[in-house]
């Protein structure tokens, strides 16, 4: 495939920086728009606001293609910020593709989008459903994808979404750090004994998928994908392999779930009101997530993407430990 | 709540006026129209019609199925009949006064009911073909449109209703209630209490949706009215108008010759099994499948729709055929009635007085000893007995007795007199045999005490007869007829009067017996065998295991204690709990070795175990008796060879085979020790070559795990093994789907079971078909995954579980290790630690080629309590299914 000319958003992030680092290897030229420089060699970087139009719309003319990763993706907050950034940013980069004549956007989205609070047990994508989705970032997520299948749906762009599922890695701190970091406290507790099965995703095996995507747009535009490693594991083991690598003890506090969802709910009113630095501890829309199964049918995704996951579950552990050997949790 | 539905009613589009959106119904079907009724008025009626759906897919309909709902449902109920295999026009009524159709205010009888349904069938101008469909009191008011309209009808379909109603007593208990003027209206219309508990008691639970949509047409007092009339209308006594219609009915459907098909759910407590034997002794021809664990609302609880399907297609299709037995598509065995081989002795002076059935006293005590010449007179006054005493040729003996000779003296006078003995194991637990007992319609049971008073306590039907005279006290509060030894007391003075036993040998063709299967694999179903096909089941088994009748045998698993009467070979029963074959001792066992001489010795395979585990306590006379065994035997389950190879140091000089096997075709094949040895390591466990005047074939799979219709018998091919044998059971006993679906093969039994052949002709079995696990890698069986598994050094026993859809389901193992196991009952398993998990995926990976998703370890895996050996992998998926969906707390 002859080089060509990709925007990626949202790069400081480790999802959107692995895409760009990926293409800029196999020799496309990547531009990256981000409020903040992502420091990436060998890219174009242009800083910039989701939610300004201009900045937008500068980024994007004279691509040929999108990849649109930049998101709110918070597990709290007001629900006026998440849709700002993830409908209002969405909006303004299907506006700019319109205005600037660029046709191609893989546009990354979640499997919360369509998930209804009850578990998913080997199911393929459904479609994004805001009116059921949980919680503000699913919410919004799925209005957003919404938005960018029906520019597809009217002739206008050629869009794929990509629903990677807990994309993790070595060096993430979104995910893996605020669980180590929790796990080396003593707080982090397993909902109903962490037996539920989910799926996640090591990141070189998101960012490979979101660049297959992107090559076979042609083919599978309008069509959505959840991408995971396609390894689902019981909670307590993904949280166990990441408290390994990490060197510090398995969550063993035990919690029901529902009492878990309850604590959720109660805490995520009180930051709504009185919102603190850290993340809250726990929210209704992470409690459901620890303790329901969440794992995919990958059958399809894997045939119409022409991917499969290059590292496994447990090599990406052993990647991790690696990392963090590098990098030791600080000792309390 | 009215302003509520009428709300809704304005929010989305209404199939009719006044009729919500239902769910599962397209509003396109429904349709509302004006008929006379008998009164000669016009009434508006509401049914479900088909005739768009068939026409938007092109369908030309072969007929119409004539739908006829009870009492309080409506046409709601036949809903899931509209579908792409059912090429018929569905036209389900809901009838005057009830559901959707109008509220006329008429009291309208059973006469009145029928003659309303057939005015509406003119005016749809409904011709034939038609099969009318039937639900609870629906079932009578549709057979009494097949006896007005016999020159349209083509055949009837039956769920869940009665037919003819004893007068007074015989009424369902729940309805003689309901139907107290006093209580009537308060139950039925006033109150929504008897439509609440008609759906209440629906198994599963009904889907909040649905059961909304069954009290949908019936809020308020005034729709209900139609309720409490139709209850009323039951002809509980010899003067209700009702009463002269009900009688013709039930007497004019004993003449309909067209197919019928009888769908039921047991757990029903108004129409019971009860009502289905009466229907099945007037239209015997009829096709039953009943649901176990299914309720009155059959329709709801089961797939009757696809059971419906399937019927329609093999009974009216292009693929119709006429049923015929895979044994008769097989190679015969050798002609010879059952048991003949007793008379044969009996009257052979040289082995008249030798022992024919040893029974090994308790603790040592001197052991009861029958002769051919005593057993046979004993079948012979038995038999004689039950002639004199009512048991006609072809009633249903339901046979509770533990083995030993009178069960063997019972059985075989059965088979006699052509009375069908129904043998089902104590092993089933109280309920498996509850349900198997009163799921076989018995007219007779005959047991022993504690199965008798077990009968009493749970209602089970038919006359019971004990084994022992009782005292009069005792037969009272058992209820009991008379006994075996009085029977055969009778036959005996029958005798000495001159009027010796006079009955035929039964017709080959005729039933013989109903033998349960294990309800390892679902509720334990009868499989039903002709006396021939009893016969070649006799032979076959004794040629399998190559028995010499000189030296006879030993049973250590109770069902081989009938073998040898059949065969001519002397049987003993060692001093053992029969119930549990599995506790059987080496000292028990050497002492019934030592009874015979030198005899066969046949056990379960979980006993294998516990006889090397007692054998430290052998002295030498004991050891002695081991080691003259010639041949050793054990069915059930494979045995693998290292166990093989220790119980070789007890008994030296025996053969050590493993026959495959089943219900429903005894033996399949055969394999020695030498044989295991020379098969090597392979994927399953080899269990040997065919044994004489069986074949075998596999059924091959698709990515799924559904078999796709083609047989091959090429090495290599892994599908469900396929068998055809003179001695494969006739049917399952009023299972009709479950017939079809084995049978579906012409001329083979699909066995369930899952396996591939090798080049040299060996069968490999692997698991259950059920059980084949459709990973996004492919197809894997469990025992592949638990093979691999076992390889890692500090796992005892391993069971593999499935979650999630076929083509993406996910591993699951189970573990006892080596350090943990407890013997006992199965406890919920726990996460094994993460050294462990590693160790058994990377071994599963390695071997059966799939990942493994989660690792557990369980101090002891659910066995089959019959066969103590098997593991329950259904019970094992089911739990790993909701607690790794995040249902915590779950026990195994």
């Amino acid at each position: 495939m002859s080089a060509q000319k990709v925007l990626v958003t949202g790069a400081s992030g480790m999802l959107g920086r692995h895409v760009a680092t990926t293409l800029r290897d196999r020799g496309d030229s990547v531009r990256v728009l981000q409020r903040r420089s992502a420091g990436i060699d060998g890219v174009e970087e242009t800083l910039g606001s989701l939610t300004a139009a201009e900045d937008v719309r500068r980024a994007v003319a004279g691509m040929d293609a999108v990849v649109h990763v930049a998101a709110k993706v918070s597990i709290s907050g007001p629900e006026s910020e998440f849709r700002e950034v993830n409908v209002g940013g969405t909006q303004a980069v299907l506006d700019a593709m319109r205005g600037e004549g660029v046709a191609r956007l893989v546009n990354i989205s979640s499997p919360s989008v369509a998930h209804l609070g009850t578990s998913i047990v080997g199911l393929d994508a459904t479609p994004a459903d805001p009116r059921r989705a949980r919680g503000p970032y699913a919410r919004t997520k799925a209005a957003a994808e919404q938005l960018a299948m029906a520019a597809d749906a009217a002739g206008q762009l050629m869009v794929t979404s990509v629903r990677p599922h807990i994309v993790w890695g070595p060096g993430d701190t979104q995910l893996v750090g605020r669980i180590v970091d929790r796990a080396s406290r003593g707080r982090l507790p397993l909902l109903d004994e962490g037996m539920a099965l989910i799926d996640t995703t090591y990141i070189t095996n998101a960012s490979d998928a979101i660049v297959a995507a992107l090559d076979r747009i042609e083919d599978v535009h309008g069509e959505s994908f959840v991408v995971t490693n396609g390894e689902p594991r019981t909670v307590r083991d993904v949280l166990g392999g990441f408290c390994d690598a990490a060197g510090v003890a398995r969550p063993h506090r035990q919690v029901p779930g529902a009492v878990g969802r309850f604590a959720g709910r109660v805490v995520e009113r009180i930051w709504e009101h009185r919102p603190g630095h850290d993340e809250p501890p726990m929210t209704e829309f992470l409690a459901e997530q620890l303790s329901t199964a969440h794992w995919f049918d990958q059958r399809r995704t894997r045939e119409r993407l022409g991917w499969s996951p290059r590292v496994s579950l447990d090599e990406g552990f052993a990647r991790l430990a690696d990392w963090f050997a590098q990098n030791p949790v600080p000792a309390r | 709540m009215s302003t509520r539905t009428a709300g809704r009613r304005r929010a989305e589009p209404a199939p009719g006026p006044g009729i919500p959106v239902l769910p599962g119904v397209d509003p396109v079907h429904s349709r509302t129209l004006e008929v006379r009724d008998h009164t000669g008025e016009l009434r508006r009626w509401h049914l479900l019609d088909s005739a768009p759906f068939l026409a938007e897919r092109g369908i030309t309909p072969r007929g119409t199925l004539l739908a006829v709902h009870g009492n309080p449902t409506y046409s709601f109920l036949f809903r899931s009949l509209i579908r792409e295999d059912i090429p018929w026009r569905v036209i389900a009524v809901d009838q005057l006064e009830m559901g959707w159709s109008e509220r006329t205010g008429v009291t309208r009888h059973l006469q009145d009911r029928i003659t309303d349904l057939s005015l509406l069938t003119d005016a749809l101008s409904l011709r034939g073909p038609v099969v009318t469909v039937g639900h609870d009191w629906g079932g009578i008011v549709s057979v009494g449109w097949a006896l007005d309209n016999r020159h349209d009808l083509a055949g009837m379909i039956l769920t869940n209703t009665g037919i003819h109603q004893e007068l007074g007593e015989s009424l369902p208990r729940a309805l003689q209630l309901a139907t107290t003027p006093a209580v009537l209206p308060a139950t039925t219309s006033i109150t929504d209490a008897f439509i609440r508990t008609t759906i209440a008691i629906s198994n599963p639970p009904l889907p909040a949706d649905v059961a909304r949509a069954y009290l949908a047409p019936y809020r308020g007092r005034a729709r209900r009215r139609g309720i409490e009339a139709f209850v009323a209308d039951i002809p509980a006594h010899a003067d209700h108008p009702s009463r002269p219609t009900l009688e013709r009915l039930a007497e004019g459907i004993c003449e309909v010759e067209v197919p019928t098909l009888m769908a039921w759910g047991p757990k029903d407590v108004t129409f019971s099994d009860r009502y289905l034997r009466d229907l099945v002794a007037r239209v015997p021809h009829a096709d039953v499948h009943r649901f176990e664990g299914a309720s009155h609302l059959v329709w709801e609880d089961a797939d009757v729709a696809g059971l419906v399907a399937r019927w329609l297609e093999r009974t009216f299709g292009a693929s119709s055929r006429p049923a015929r037995a895979v044994s008769t598509f097989a190679q015969q065995a050798p002609e010879g009635h059952v048991g003949a081989p007793i008379a044969r002795l009996a009257a052979d002076p040289a082995h008249r007085h030798a022992d024919a059935v040893v029974e090994m006293g308790e603790d040592g005590r001197e052991p009861r000893r029958i002769s051919w010449q005593l057993l046979h007179s004993r079948v012979e006054d038995i038999a004689a007995g039950m002639l004199a005493h009512g048991i006609a040729p072809g009633d249903r003996v339901c046979v509770l007795i533990t083995p030993g000779a009178d069960l063997t003296a019972v059985l075989y006078a059965c088979l006699r007199i052509g009375a069908v003995a129904v043998i089902a194991d104590a092993g089933l637990g109280v309920d498996g045999l509850t349900r198997a007992v009163v799921g076989s319609h018995p007219d007779w049971i005959i047991g022993i005490d504690k199965a008798l008073a077990g009968a009493r306590a749970l209602g089970w039907p038919g006359r019971r007869i004990s084994v022992a005279r009782k005292p009069t006290l005792d037969r009272a509060a058992l209820g009991i007829d008379t006994s075996v030894s009085e029977l055969a007391d009778a036959g005996r003075q029958m005798q000495e009067l001159g009027a010796p036993l006079d009955a035929p040998w039964p017709d080959p063709e005729a039933d013989a017996a109903v033998l349960f299967t294990s309800g390892s694999t679902g509720p334990a179903k009868g499989a039903v065998y002709t006396h021939r096909q009893m016969s070649a089941m006799f032979t076959a088994v004794g040629d399998t295991l190559q028995l010499d009748p000189q030296r006879g045998l030993v049973a250590g698993f109770a069902p081989f204690a009938l073998l040898g009467p059949a065969l001519g070979a002397p049987s003993v029963v060692p001093d053992m709990d029969v119930t549990r074959p599995g506790e059987l001792t080496a000292q028990a066992l050497a002492h019934a070795v030592d009874a015979l001489g030198a005899p066969a010795v046949f056990t379960a395979p979980a006993a294998l175990r516990n006889i090397l585990d007692t054998s430290g306590v052998l002295d030498g006379a004991e050891r002695a008796a081991l080691a003259r065994v010639p041949s050793f035997f054990s069915a059930g389950a494979p045995i693998p060879a290292p166990l093989l190879q220790e119980l070789r140091v007890l008994m030296p000089a025996a053969r050590a085979l493993t026959p495959y096997g089943m219900t429903e075709c005894l033996a399949i094949t055969a394999i020695d020790l030498e044989g295991i040895e020379a098969a090597g390591p392979g994927a399953g466990v080899c269990v040997g070559t065919p044994v004489p005047r069986v074949e075998i074939a596999i059924a091959a799979m698709d990515a799924l795990g559904e078999t796709t219709g083609e047989i091959t018998t090429e090495a290599g091919i892994t599908g469900e093994i396929l068998v055809r044998a003179p001695h494969v059971r006739d049917r399952y006993l009023m299972l009709w789907g479950t017939t079809d679906t084995a049978s579906r093969f012409e001329g083979w039994h699909a066995t369930g079971d899952v396996g591939q052949l090798d080049a040299a002709g060996r069968l490999w079995v692997e698991g259950r078909a059920a059980h084949v696990l459709a990973t996004a890698e492919g197809l894997v069986t469990p025992v592949r995954i638990e093979e691999a598994a076992e390889s890692v050094p500090t796992v005892r026993r391993a069971g593999a579980a499935a979650v999630g859809p076929a083509g993406t389901q996910q591993v699951v193992v189970i573990l006892e290790t080596e350090a943990d196991h407890r013997p006992g009952r199965a406890t919920r398993p726990r996460p094994a630690d993460p050294a462990l998990q590693e160790a058994v995926r990377r071994a599963v990976q390695q071997r059966a080629g799939v990942p493994v998703t989660a690792v557990f370890t369980t101090r002891c895996l659910p066995t089959d309590i019959r066969h103590n050996s098997k593991i329950d992998r259904a019970r094992l998926s089911a739990w790993a299914d909701a607690t790794l969906r995040g249902e915590p707390g779950r026990p195994l």
